[in-house]
């Protein structure tokens, strides 16, 4: 196995989230999508760690941005449930507040 | 072994302490915090709100504490009892491990060929529990055990030891070579603050039942009652300095929550708010001295290790003097603040804002002896430090004799019976920093037991009077009130005399053992066996014991005597502290005759004024009526360790004088008699409801006017600290500068260490730092308010001179000027040129913005959209070009 | 011609196999979490790609972070994310409008990012000399971490990143709650 094939594998999910962060209209969609992110980029911090010999730091750090990950999907979809509440619906052609 | 670290003097013997209670002494504050918890969580619930538990839990505090002094008796007099085969010597030393501790005392009994010695190993500081009695190796030398002190007599061959007190402790960190231990140190001082602390607090519990009842924070109130008690008694059982420090801290705070137990009304939060802070700034030197006697004492946390070392002086591997004169300098600033001493003693009086039990408790019997206590277990450090023996002045005996004084004017002029009371007890606070600071160490114990008992007894005789009239100024209110609480008045008249120090009560003893310890009397009597020659002191000291008596008389006359004053009020009460709509009573709220207090107040009115006719009979002095040594001097002979434990220095007890005590006491009788004269004769016979002479003595001469002004401003020192009217500012000067000189003069003569010197540099350069320490002191207290009302009228007056004259004046000519060139600009520049193009951008953003608006569509994904290209291009830019 | 791009693709033994296996099907699942019409299929699909990358991250000898990954994605996290479809009042079956109408800068973006980072990587790649093989054998040769070393590292190393995640993961508790509080 070499490197460049996780480094490709997670820049190919990498960039599938981003199409789906980009192109969802549903609230929740989206943070599905920003999940497929952070563990494109998990694959691509271990893969490195196990690369360069430095698996253990990579791993610890991986294990943070696991734990970071699922706080936000916590507080997101509280968020998600608020404006839910607020507006009946979590479309976000929707949510345009900023608009003007 | 090490020559350094060695008691210098080999011949004194010691034996270490055991016992049960000795050893688990932790229980007692244990049983207090848990009773804290206890009455916190579940109080509300109980029947009577939560002080059943306190007072169980104090109680049987009490009785535990009685069982450890009890077992400390039996350990002193079998350590009195040894010979070399019953027990084992240990003095302080350096121990195998290169440690400083208790090591086996070989040059007792000779390591000769009978017998090998055997394995007394070397037994560290830090051991728990007792060690074994076993046969000591050979016969006892002749050591002369001729130290100092009244059991350990002079005769050849004599092996009665000293205890040592029981230390029991616990590493909870180690780090770096520092261990940091908690445990508990027993000894005759600790088994006497435990005994008076769990008295007095359990008959205050007993007394706040029915002085607090219905209150609205009645469980809160016990729930404080119990923490403090439990702070004070860890604070007294502390084997290290780090938990002195924790100990201390909390009495503060448990103070501050019960001074301000109405905090309703804004004076007594005020109040609270002022005890605290103004320990807070004592603390500082706390902390600085604590943290120095860590360092000098070779990084040991202990109380023993760092008397020891102090006493061992530097030229023995010990601390060196300049360091233990400052470490006590700082100490000393913190008991000033926690003891009420001169110039921080302003938070007392006005603690009284607090209920009468809790002044009782807090702030007459206990927490403010804490800087007592204090320089009590640490005496070592203070003695060699501030050079105590053979000398005429030092700052801790200077500072308690002007706050005897000053406490003890100040009483005079009080309309409060609380205040008068906390007056009185600054002033006897006072006195036993003077015995410690004259080297009288058991003098200042002894007066600090007697006088928790009879000032508590004079506090909740206050509060049983209050209670009825509810009310504490004695003028307004008070008068003729021994026909109303006949028990009131008696346990209050036997506390006075007691205060005041007349015969056979226990005021008596004690401070005429303090008198003659500071060795003044001397030249009456020839050598009098004292640490040095405080004639100074003896003359404050007794001064202040006439006028103790005086004020005293004066309370009791416009409290008990006279006609009743009070009852005019109606409906409304001129309290202090209006808790009259949270007071439900058994009676109601009538004024018209004030009646005596119910058991819960009236018995231990009456207990503790049991105990002060007979506890002066504790410490006898030496050789009284002929009476042997067993009778004699009990409480010295049990409290005061011997200078063989190692860590109490060597101090010399004054023969006791019967021409001083005879002296003493018509000095006390004098004053007592003309306040008499003065108040029972002269006044009363104005009217029996006066309280003043009309055109007296402050009327008819304008220096006792001034006189009487200064105390009523109590010395203006509030005004400095909390930022009355600027009127001060030269008062301060000159109060900075009269106590920067004794400060220097102090200073000058403890690091010279003799009389001989000149004393004026030492006056001027300390009258300069005293003033400087001063000015410091009371700006902190102040937070600059006052600095700022002194200089900003005249600052304000400049500025305003400036502004009006000079500034305005140039503004105005340029206004002048201006307006002609603005014509022609207007005419050509503005409207031509620049309009134009201002109007040609207007019209171009405008048109801009019509297109921009588009792109600000509110949606989110837009934005993150163009976020993402932007990034992405950035990137391609930076690896593909890049 | 295989052979020039053997550098990227590895040689033919059991790992790369499996691997290539997982990550075929990580990429097809990616991409119909992102192109579904159902929410629920959606979330689904999202664990099998979860569930792919811990099998990635178990053939690079992470066997702790591998099973924390199951454990905490898709046993939590998904599940989150099922309560949320369900009290967002997702329709059961397919819904449509779960698009953008313009999806071209959507798309436009991401292959242009895909692009660039995959231009990193081949680049990266090609430099002769550069050690990015793994030795083959990943349990002979390099043994796979265990859980004592990352244990050790958290707290020792990591231990203030360690306290840091838990007061983070504390206020994400905190704020979940009091931001989806009825009121």
């Amino acid at each position: 196995m070499y490197l460049s094939q996780f480094l490709l594998l997670s820049a190919i999910l990498f960039c599938i989230g981003v199409y789906g962060v980009l192109a969802r209209r549903n609230a929740v969609l989206v943070l599905m999508s920003i999940e497929l992110i952070l563990n494109a980029v998990n694959i691509n911090l271990i893969a490195f760690g196990a690369f360069n010999g430095n698996a253990v730091t990579a791993e610890v750090f991986a294990l943070f941005i696991i734990a970071v990950a699922a706080a936000e999907v916590g507080v997101g979809l509280a968020l998600v449930l608020t404006i839910y509440r607020n507006s009946k619906s979590i479309d976000l052609h929707e949510v345009d507040l900023l608009k003007g | 072994m090490n020559a350094s670290y060695l008691a210098a003097d080999s011949g004194d013997l010691a034996v270490k302490a055991s016992g049960f209670f000795l050893e688990n002494v932790w229980i007692i504050p244990a049983i207090m915090a848990v009773s804290f918890a206890v009455i916190l969580g579940l109080g509300k619930r109980m029947p009577k709100g939560g002080s059943e538990v306190g007072i169980a839990a104090v109680g049987v505090c009490f009785l535990l504490a009685l069982l450890t002094a009890g077992q400390w008796i039996g350990q002193v007099n079998a350590a009195e009892a040894c010979t070399p085969e019953t027990c084992e010597y240990v003095k302080y030393g350096v121990a195998d491990d290169g440690e400083p501790g208790y090591v086996a005392n070989k040059t007792v009994g000779h390591s000769d060929e009978d017998h090998g010695d055997e394995d007394h190993s070397d037994e560290d500081h830090g051991d728990e529990g007792a060690f074994p009695v076993d046969a000591g190796a050979g016969s006892a030398h002749g050591e002369s055990a001729a130290g100092f002190g009244a059991f350990v007599d002079a005769e050849e061959g004599s092996t009665a030891a000293a205890a040592i007190a029981v230390v029991s402790e616990r590493t909870w960190w180690s780090n770096g070579g520092i261990d940091f231990t908690v445990g508990t140190m027993v000894d005759g001082l600790t088994v006497t603050l435990l005994v008076v602390v769990t008295l007095v607090s359990m008959l205050v519990h007993v007394y706040s039942t029915d002085y607090v009842a219905g209150d609205r924070r009645f469980t809160h109130y016990f729930a404080f009652l119990s923490l403090f008690t439990a702070a004070m008694l860890f604070f007294v059982t502390s084997a290290n300095v780090l938990q002195m420090i924790v100990g201390w801290e909390l009495v503060g705070v448990c103070s501050f929550a019960l001074i301000g137990h109405w905090w309703e009304e804004q004076p007594n939060s005020d109040a609270a708010l002022k005890a605290f802070l103004t320990n807070r700034v004592g603390d500082m030197g706390l902390l600085i001295g604590m943290i120095i006697l860590f360092f000098a004492s070779n990084e040991k946390w202990g109380i023993i290790d760092i008397n020891a070392a102090a006493i061992l002086g530097e030229e023995n591997g010990g601390t060196s003097h300049t360091l233990l004169l400052i470490a006590s300098l700082c100490l000393l600033a913190a008991v000033m603040s926690k003891s009420g001493q001169f110039f921080l003693h302003t938070w007392l009086p006005d603690a009284m804002a607090g209920p009468t039990p809790v002044s009782a408790l807090i702030h007459a019997a206990t927490m403010v002896v804490a800087g007592v206590y204090l320089i009590a277990r640490l005496y070592g450090v203070f003695f060699s430090g501030l050079s105590i023996g053979g000398s005429s002045i030092n700052a801790l005996a200077v500072i308690g004799a002007v706050t005897t004084l000053v406490g003890a004017s100040l009483a005079f002029v009080q309309d409060d019976i609380k205040k008068v009371l906390a007056y009185s007890t600054i002033s006897q606070l006072g006195y036993m920093t003077l015995a410690l600071g004259v080297g009288a160490w058991t003098a200042a114990v002894f007066h600090l037991t007697t006088h928790a008992l009879f000032k508590a007894c004079l506090f909740l005789g206050a509060g049983s009077v209050s209670h009825a009239v509810h009310s504490f100024d004695m003028k307004k209110d008070m008068g003729g009130m021994r026909k109303f609480m006949p028990t009131t008045y008696k346990t209050f008249l036997i506390g006075s005399i007691a205060l005041a120090g007349l015969p056979p009560l226990a005021g008596f003893w004690s401070k005429d053992e303090i008198l003659a310890g500071t060795g003044g009397w001397g030249f009456f009597e020839g050598q009098s066996n004292a640490n040095g020659a405080y004639t100074a002191m003896l003359v404050m000291g007794m001064i202040t014991a006439g006028l103790t008596a005086a004020y005293m008389t004066r309370v009791m006359y416009l409290t008990f005597f006279g006609e009743f004053r009070g009852g005019h009020h109606g409906e409304e009460h001129a309290d202090d502290h209006a808790h009259a709509d949270d007071h439900v009573h058994a009676h109601d709220d009538h004024h018209g005759d004030p009646h005596e207090s119910g058991p819960r107040i009236l018995w231990p009115l009456r207990i503790l004024a049991g105990l002060a006719v007979v506890a002066g009979l504790m410490n006898l002095p030496r050789g009284f009526l002929g009476l042997s040594s067993d009778i004699t001097l009990r409480f010295e002979h049990f409290v005061e360790p011997l200078a063989a434990t190692g860590y109490f220095p060597k101090i010399k007890h004054a023969d006791p004088s019967w021409s001083l005590a005879i002296f003493a006491t018509l000095v006390v009788a004098v004053a007592a008699g003309a306040a008499y004269w003065y108040y029972f004769i002269r006044v009363n016979a104005q009217s029996p409801e006066a309280t003043e002479m009309v055109n007296g003595p402050t009327e008819r001469s304008k220096l006792l006017k001034a006189g009487h002004t200064m105390l009523k401003n109590r010395y203006y020192l509030d005004h400095i600290y909390d930022g009355g009217e600027p009127v001060v500012a030269s008062g301060a000067v000159a109060m900075g500068t009269i106590f920067g000189s004794a400060a220097g003069l102090t200073l000058g003569f403890s690091l010279d260490n003799g009389l001989d010197q000149p004393f004026w540099p030492s006056l001027i350069w300390g009258a300069v730092l005293g003033l400087t320490v001063f000015t410091i002191v009371a700006t902190t207290l102040r937070t600059g308010v006052g600095i700022a009302t002194f200089v900003k009228r005249p600052l304000a007056f400049a500025a305003n001179w400036v502004h009006e004259n000079i500034i305005d004046g140039a503004v105005d000519e340029v206004g002048k000027n201006s307006v002609k060139s603005a014509n022609a600009l207007y005419k050509y520049i503005d409207q031509g040129a620049i309009d134009g193009s201002v109007n040609a951008v207007g019209r171009g953003s405008q048109g801009a913005g019509g297109e921009l608006r588009r792109w600000s569509t509110g949606q989110v994904q837009q934005y993150a959209t163009v976020m993402f290209a932007g990034a992405t291009l950035l990137a391609g830019l930076l690896i593909i070009v890049i | 011609m295989i052979a020039a791009f053997a550098p990227v693709v590895g040689a033919v033994v059991a790992q790369n196999v499996f691997f290539y296996m997982i990550a075929t099907v990580m990429i097809v699942a990616a991409l119909r979490v992102v192109t579904t019409n159902n929410m629920v299929h959606a979330a689904l699909y999202l664990v099998v790609v979860l569930a792919g990358v811990a099998a990635q991250f178990l053939l690079l000898g992470a066997e702790f972070v591998g099973i924390t990954q199951v454990l905490v994605y898709i046993g939590a996290v998904i599940v989150l994310f099922l309560f949320g479809i369900m009290l967002t009042r997702a329709k059961v079956g397919a819904e449509d409008g779960l698009n953008h109408e313009n999806l071209v800068p959507a798309i436009l973006t991401a292959v242009l990012l895909l692009l660039v980072m995959a231009y990193a990587v081949v680049d990266f790649a090609k430099v002769p000399g550069r050690n990015n093989a793994l030795e083959i054998d990943v349990i002979g040769g390099r043994q796979p971490t265990t859980v004592e070393q990352v244990s050790d590292s958290i707290f020792s190393t990591y231990i203030v990143a360690f306290e840091a995640i838990s007061v983070l993961l504390l206020a994400a508790l905190i704020g979940a709650i009091v931001v989806a509080r009825k009121e």
